[in-house]
Parts: C-alpha cells; structure tokens; sequence
C-alpha cells in the first residue's frame, strides 16, 4: 500500500436520506475524508447495479450507495428492491472471487448526519486498509 | 396422470404423437426441430400441414436456437399449438412469459427427460447422422454423453418441471424400444384422447433418474470447480473474458436476455475521446473495443439468476469463452439468494420484482 494512499470513493447518495444526512454533516461541520465523491440520485433504486460496477472497473477503489432506512423510503419501497440488486451483483463478485468489499450498501436517514460522517470515516478506513482497486491498473477492463 | 406406451423407439414416438396431434386437427401447429435429409440442416418446423412433418426429429440431441425465445413470437396463441420443447427451453419460456414476453395458453408443451445436446459446431459436422443412435443408446442407460455441451453434462434439470407431456428418454433403458408418454394435464388428456397406445394410470416416476441426477451432479461441481475463483478475481475474470470480441452474441441468443433497448447496446456506453484520455490518464494503454468485461458482468448482475443453462450462449461465442458455464456458476449462487429456481414454476416471481421487508440484514 502506498503511504500517501488516499482512496477514491464514488458515493450515490439518495436525494431524501442519505444526500441530506450528508448535508447535515456538513452544515454541522463534522469531519469526514475528502475520498468520498458524492451524487444525488432520487431514490437509491433509480441505480442500476450495472453502474456500481462501472464505478469499480472504472478505478473508483471503493463504491457507496447510499438510501433511506427500510420502511422510510420516500417512493415507498425503492429500497427494498435496491437491496435485492446489491445482494446481486455482490454475488456475482463473490462467485468470481471479485473484493466485493469495495461495494457498500449503508442506510442513511436525512437526520443522521453524524451516521454519514461515522460511515464515510469507516469506510475510507476500511478501503485505505484494502489499497488501491487493482482495476485501475489494467488496461483490459 | 396417466401415460400411454408406444410400441416404437421415444425418438420415434416422439414424431409419431406430433402426427397425430396435427392429424387430429385438435391443434392447429406444431413446433418441432426438423432435419432436412439432403443437407442435414437443422431447424425449427412450424407446421401446419402433416408434410411438414416427415422430417420432425423432435428429440434429436440439437438445439440451434432456444425454442423459448422462438415462443415469445408465436404466442398468445389463438388456437392451440403444440410445442416440442427441451427441459432447459421450457424452463425459458416460462421466464420469459413472467416477463409478459409470451402466454402459455393454448399451448401444448411437450418435453422429455433430456440427455443433454451436442454443440452446433459439432451438429453440422457431415458424420454427425452416425452419432444419434448411439446417443440414444447411451443417455437411456442414464449415461452422460461426451462431446454434449459442457452445461448439459452439469445440467441437474433435465427432468422437465410443468410440462403438458413429458416422454421419458434420458435414464430409461426401455426408451430405445418402447415410448412412455405421460401426461401430466387436462389439457395433455384431452388433447391426447385418441392416441392409440397401451394406456395406465402410472405416474412419471423422478427416483428412477436418480443415478443420472447423481452423475449430473457430481459434473457441475467438476465444472464449477475449474472456473475463475478465489484470488484476485480481475486476473482470472481477464483469464477467461480477455478474449471476448465483445459482439454480444451471446445476448442475442439468450432467451433470458430479452430487452429490446438493452443498455449494453444503448447510448449510454458510447464514448467519446475525452472518456478515453482520462482512461489514458491511469492506464497508459486501452483494449478497444472497451467494456468487453463489462458487458459479461453486467448481463451476470441483470439476469444471471434467470439462467436455465441452455449453453447456446457458449456456442455461439467466436472465440470460445465459455460463457454459459460461468453464467451457471453464477446464477447458481444468485438464484440461491433467493431459494429460486428459473422457469420452475410460472407462479414464482422473479427475484427483482418482489421483496421481503426482512431479509438481508447484513446489507446496509
């Protein structure tokens, strides 16, 4: 691993819940990495998993989506299917023995900005740990 | 139920219950694979007239195309049709008509305990006509039949599940002389009325393919054990897609795969060079065409759990990944997710359409 290592994280982060805890974090000025890349989407479910794996073959060393608690999504059970997808591709990573640690699935509600802080702050630890995403490097991806 | 014994060969009868199907008017086509006796070409026979049926070979160990996805055209069927249909093709049409890509009304779905198909390489080979009656020799002893595709001999479902009829051949010593057709429906009896034969009231009996299954089984895991796993998946995932062409060939002949505007073939992966250059920026050096690996694990995450493991996708594949294979690993795993089992039953929805309030607790 690299010393001065700092992780690139893409971040998709449900314009309800997540984004706003995001915000929230920010405006009460709690500290989290600079890895992290957000963007709003409007419902977690609006992802096909098919771009989280773009994000991963594309370099990003870790990929986080990021959705309303089960229960609470907005457009009611947007949710519910995301984590149905995200069991799936993480499947498919774990069959063809792919670090499907670089995949994060994390709930986060709109008033939970210090769970998005608390989150980004693991997270980015836990991809640092891991090093680089060897995709990055390989020219056949 | 009930079944009717034929006093012929079950590749025999298999063509002999078609005629009779059609000859007794009570449906009005009839689908079948066919072989035309000059050029030992292969295809897909919708008849309507009993001529077109001379050259029905409707369980001879070929697939050139999935009949599944040859279903979705044909149906809803106004008037009756019979359908001869592999274990595997029925299992995708019953996926596809979850996705209202077909109806099985009025449709007559005939199957068969299947010893699994050769590849088309090997079917339009001049020498392949020798082949067959060997084959069915070997598959009614419960054999496991070499040179059929690699996915035939790790397939555990060869026994069809919902079919109207089912003709017992694979793992049945008498199939080469005698032919047992059970039928399973309403629709079966009354459509079969008049078929003469020697009638009982016997079940299909799955425990006599027990040492078959067993066979099956014991293949798969050899299969799946040879496949990318472990490690760093990249390397192995480069190892066997690396030499992907990407012509998405494979999709196309995938009865699972049926979006007309799939994303793969969408704008949404066109590039322009500014996409590249940051590409550049890393890696120094790009494979075009891009998004080969891509398109593989993409088709995985979208439908792998749909798979029926039909293995034409590895046939059609030019430079000979072994697609199906890995796309049977992975369905496996994906399907296990959610204790289903594609094209089992029509009634069972799809993983991605349905969920559980409590389930996967351990995600997010």
């Amino acid at each position: 691993m690299d010393k001065g290592f700092t992780p690139r994280i893409t971040a998709l982060l449900c314009k309800w819940c997540s984004y706003t805890g995001a915000d929230l974090a920010g405006t009460s000025r709690l500290q989290y990495p600079t890895s992290i890349i957000a963007m709003k989407v409007m419902c977690s479910s609006r992802v096909d998993p098919v771009l989280l794996l773009k994000a991963y073959l594309s370099g990003s060393d870790g990929v986080l989506l990021g959705g309303c608690h089960p229960g609470d999504c907005h457009y009611e059970v947007g949710n519910y299917h995301t984590r149905r997808r995200f069991a799936i591709l993480k499947g498919v990573f774990d069959t063809l023995g792919l670090e499907s640690e670089r995949l994060k699935l994390s709930w986060i509600s709109a008033s939970e900005g210090p769970k998005f802080a608390q989150v980004a702050n693991e997270y980015t630890e836990e991809i640092t740990k891991m090093g680089e995403n060897p995709s990055k490097k390989k020219m056949f991806l | 139920m009930s079944s009717i014994k034929l006093d012929m060969s079950a590749h025999e009868g298999a063509a002999a219950l078609l005629r009779h199907l059609l000859g007794s008017g009570k449906v009005r086509a009839v689908l079948t694979p066919r072989k035309d006796p000059g050029t030992g070409a292969y295809d897909i026979g919708l008849v309507t007239d009993g001529a077109g049926l001379e050259n029905a070979v409707p369980v001879d160990p070929v697939m050139i195309a999935n009949t599944g996805q040859i279903l979705s055209s044909l149906t809803p069927a106004a008037k009756p049709l019979a359908v001869m249909v592999k274990p595997c093709e029925l299992r995708a049409f019953v996926e596809r008509v979850k996705r209202e890509q077909g109806s099985l009304e009025n449709v007559l779905t005939i199957s068969y305990t299947c010893g699994g198909v050769f590849p088309i390489e090997k079917v339009i080979e001049d020498a392949f006509g020798d082949t067959i009656p060997g084959y069915f020799k070997q598959i009614a002893s419960g054999e496991i039949v070499e040179g059929t595709r690699d996915t035939c001999k790790a397939c555990e479902h060869f026994v069809p599940c919902n079919a109207d009829v089912t003709i017992s051949i694979a793992a049945d010593p008498s199939s080469t002389s005698a032919c047992l057709i059970y039928l399973n429906t309403d629709r079966a009896r009354e459509l079969l009325e008049g078929l003469e034969g020697t009638r009982s009231d016997d079940d299909f009996d799955p425990a006599l393919t027990g040492k078959l299954a067993a066979g099956r089984k014991a293949e798969k895991e050899k299969l799946f054990g040879s496949l990318i796993s472990g490690g760093d998946g990249l390397d192995g995932l480069i190892e066997v897609f690396g030499k992907c062409v990407g012509c998405h060939g494979c999709g196309r002949v995938c009865p699972i795969c049926y979006c007309l505007l799939c994303d793969f073939e969408s704008r949404s992966f066109d590039y322009d060079f500014s996409y590249f250059d940051k590409e550049l920026a890393e890696k120094g050096a790009l494979r075009l065409p891009p998004d080969t690996i891509f398109f593989h694990l993409g088709r995985m995450t979208h439908m792998s759990f749909s798979c029926v493991g039909c293995g034409l996708c590895s046939d059609v594949c030019p430079v000979g990944i072994p697609v199906a294979s890995v796309f049977r690993k992975v369905g496996e795993h994906t399907a296990s997710l959610f204790d289903y089992v594609a094209g089992r039953d029509v009634e069972e929805a799809i993983p991605v359409m349905v969920f559980k309030e409590e389930e996967f607790s351990d995600l997010g």
